[in-house]
């Protein structure tokens, strides 16, 4: 089974996001971008049906900074082949994004694509399906097992409650991983600046991503923190002596 | 132009998700400010026994047919795509759920609309809709303006007050037929299972404490055990920490969890990212420990802590229990 894993690239959360001097979109200067957990989750489970079956798992991401570094992260964990898609930088809209990874894929040969269910900037809407809906093929969102028996792919699509369906699905599919069935495994440094140095990644051109229907933003802003915690100060000991306190208070 | 306003009643089991009247007491809301009318729509499930529950709405639009009788997202898709080719609401709202990511952008590419996804707010402004959504985990908010005929938004569960939109009722129910491509065969259902039982149910506990990424590694898991007891209560986590086994998915509040509203709610190394915020946002005492002071947490925190929660833990849990 062949199986396409596109790659989002998002900002680090941890890091300070700024807000550029038009008011619309974040300061992409200084931005740090890694992989989107999800789509490592995604990775994951392509992997790991690897593993157990043999397949070929080739994943795809749109150019911009930090994408090298990423395909090859993805070549050094047990990735046949990764894609540059060149010709469209990060700043894509999620729509845009699909558009570009639906025209990579008409030169590939895949069964199955598996790529994050969700992003933290799809203000436009979640890549995978946007991407199937584009492709004309069938989708799954917030999927967290995958399992091939011959032809058919048998799905875990998660409910609210730990409820869960499990849909049986032919290639090809697009499914939204949520949670690979392991934590996402790590490819050590050593073994990713080996795969730097043997292995390429191949480039495909964005062409046509144009964007459809879409709207426009005009205000991004910091949710306002007015009506936020009451921050306790101090050292470690005093802090809990405050936050005992107030928990002693609630509970009688 | 239409001016209408549609939702999508989402439903499983033979009942209408929460999330539904949520948007529907915000879609009553647009509809008497567009003047249009306000339409439910049933994708599947017994329309006579569910239109009952949706009495906020103008009308029920259901499309029926046997791929329908379980959540199929490809059958659903289809039918909601007709739904829309047919009466061309000015705006379809969908819950921002498992099901309904599996609708709002299927509708959005295939009718060629806009869709503004992780909405908490919409409003008219002027002749235009404007969408208030909360990306990069809760850090960063955007306007976006919607000033087409036709527009998709998705909304995070828990961002309207859910009684807004519940009322009895019988309103018309009208029957759109099922369109040619509902069942391609290419996605079959197989089915519905109930989590395993046998855990602490974290939603009939007085006091949770949940752990987030910053408890860093499942050996410290035992800290936020230790605090549990001493509050009288249960660990529960963020879902990156059920993601990673440290703790069984019945422990995981929020999306794709279960939704709690105890006494007592202490975080420790939790971001507070929406999809977490929406299951706990209703308890009545949260505390927030976490070294990073933007998490998004601290916005719905009563109290917050950002020194480290391994210097603060330990000599609380002591507190507590003495």
């Amino acid at each position: 089974m062949n199986i396409v894993v596109p790659i989002k690239l998002v900002p680090d959360l941890v890091e300070e996001l700024e807000i550029d001097d038009d008011g619309t979109d974040l300061d992409r200067d200084f931005l740090s971008l890694r992989i989107n957990e999800f789509c490592d989750h995604a990775l994951e489970e392509a992997l790991q049906l690897k593993d157990a079956h043999g397949a070929t798992v080739t994943v795809l991401a749109l150019d911009g900074d930090e994408t090298d570094k990423v395909l090859y992260t993805a070549l050094a964990k047990g990735a046949d082949r990764a894609i540059k898609i060149t010709g469209i930088d990060g700043a894509a809209t999620s729509r845009q994004t699909a558009n570009a990874v639906a025209n990579a894929l008409e030169g590939i040969d895949y069964d199955l694509v598996l790529t994050g269910v969700q992003a933290a900037d799809d203000r436009d809407g979640q890549l995978p399906v946007l991407l199937a809906s584009r492709l004309g093929i069938p989708h799954v969102s917030v999927v967290s097992e995958v399992a091939i028996d011959g032809d058919a792919i048998h799905i875990k699509k998660e409910y609210a409650g730990g409820v869960t369906a499990t849909l049986r699905a032919k290639p090809r599919v697009v499914l939204g991983v949520q949670a690979a069935r392991e934590t996402p495994r790590y490819a050590p440094v050593s073994r990713v600046r080996q795969i730097m140095k043997e292995a390429e990644l191949d480039e495909v051109e964005a062409g046509d991503v144009g964007a459809g229907a879409t709207s426009s933003v005009r205000r991004m802003f910091t949710p306002d923190k007015g009506e936020g915690a009451e921050m306790i100060e101090g050292d470690a000991d005093a802090i809990a002596a405050k936050l005992a306190e107030i928990l002693n208070a609630k509970r009688s | 132009m239409s001016q209408d306003i549609f939702v999508v009643a989402e439903h499983l089991r033979g009942t209408l998700a929460d999330v539904t009247f949520e948007l529907l007491g915000k879609g009553r809301e647009l509809a008497d400010a567009t003047g249009g009318a306000l339409v439910a729509v049933l994708l599947g499930g017994d329309a006579a026994a569910l239109a009952g529950g949706l009495g906020i709405a103008d009308g029920v639009v259901h499309v029926d047919h046997p791929s329908l009788a379980e959540f199929n997202p490809e059958s659903a898709s289809a039918a909601l795509v007709e739904v829309v080719a047919q009466r061309s609401p000015r705006l379809l709202l969908v819950a921002n759920t498992s099901m309904g990511m599996d609708l709002a952008a299927a509708v959005a590419v295939r009718r060629d609309v806009p869709l503004v996804a992780y909405a908490t707010d919409v409003a008219l402004d002027g002749d235009a809709l404007v969408a208030t959504s909360q990306l990069y985990g809760g850090k960063i908010y955007t306007e976006s303006v919607l000033d087409g005929p036709s527009s998709v938004v998705s909304v995070l569960a828990g961002s309207f007050p859910a009684a807004a939109g519940k009322r009895d009722g019988s309103p018309t129910v009208d029957a759109i037929a099922a369109p040619a491509d509902i069942d391609t065969g290419r996605i079959e259902f197989v089915a519905l299972d109930e989590p395993e039982g046998g855990d602490v149910d974290i939603t009939a506990q007085e006091a949770l404490v949940c752990v987030g990424r910053g408890i860093q590694s499942e050996d410290n898991i035992p800290l936020a055990e230790a605090l549990a007891k001493a509050l009288g209560g249960a660990v529960c986590s963020s879902r990156p920490i059920v993601d990673s086994k440290w703790l069984p998915k019945t422990r995981q509040v929020g999306k794709s969890g279960v939704k709690v509203a105890p006494k007592i709610y202490v975080t420790l190394g939790v971001s507070g990212a929406p999809e977490h915020i929406e299951g706990m946002k209703d308890a009545e005492l949260i505390i927030a420990i976490n070294t990073d002071e933007n998490a998004p947490i601290f916005e719905y925190a009563h109290y917050g802590v950002t020194e480290d929660l391994f210097d603060v833990v330990p000599p609380l849990t002591e507190k507590l229990e003495s």
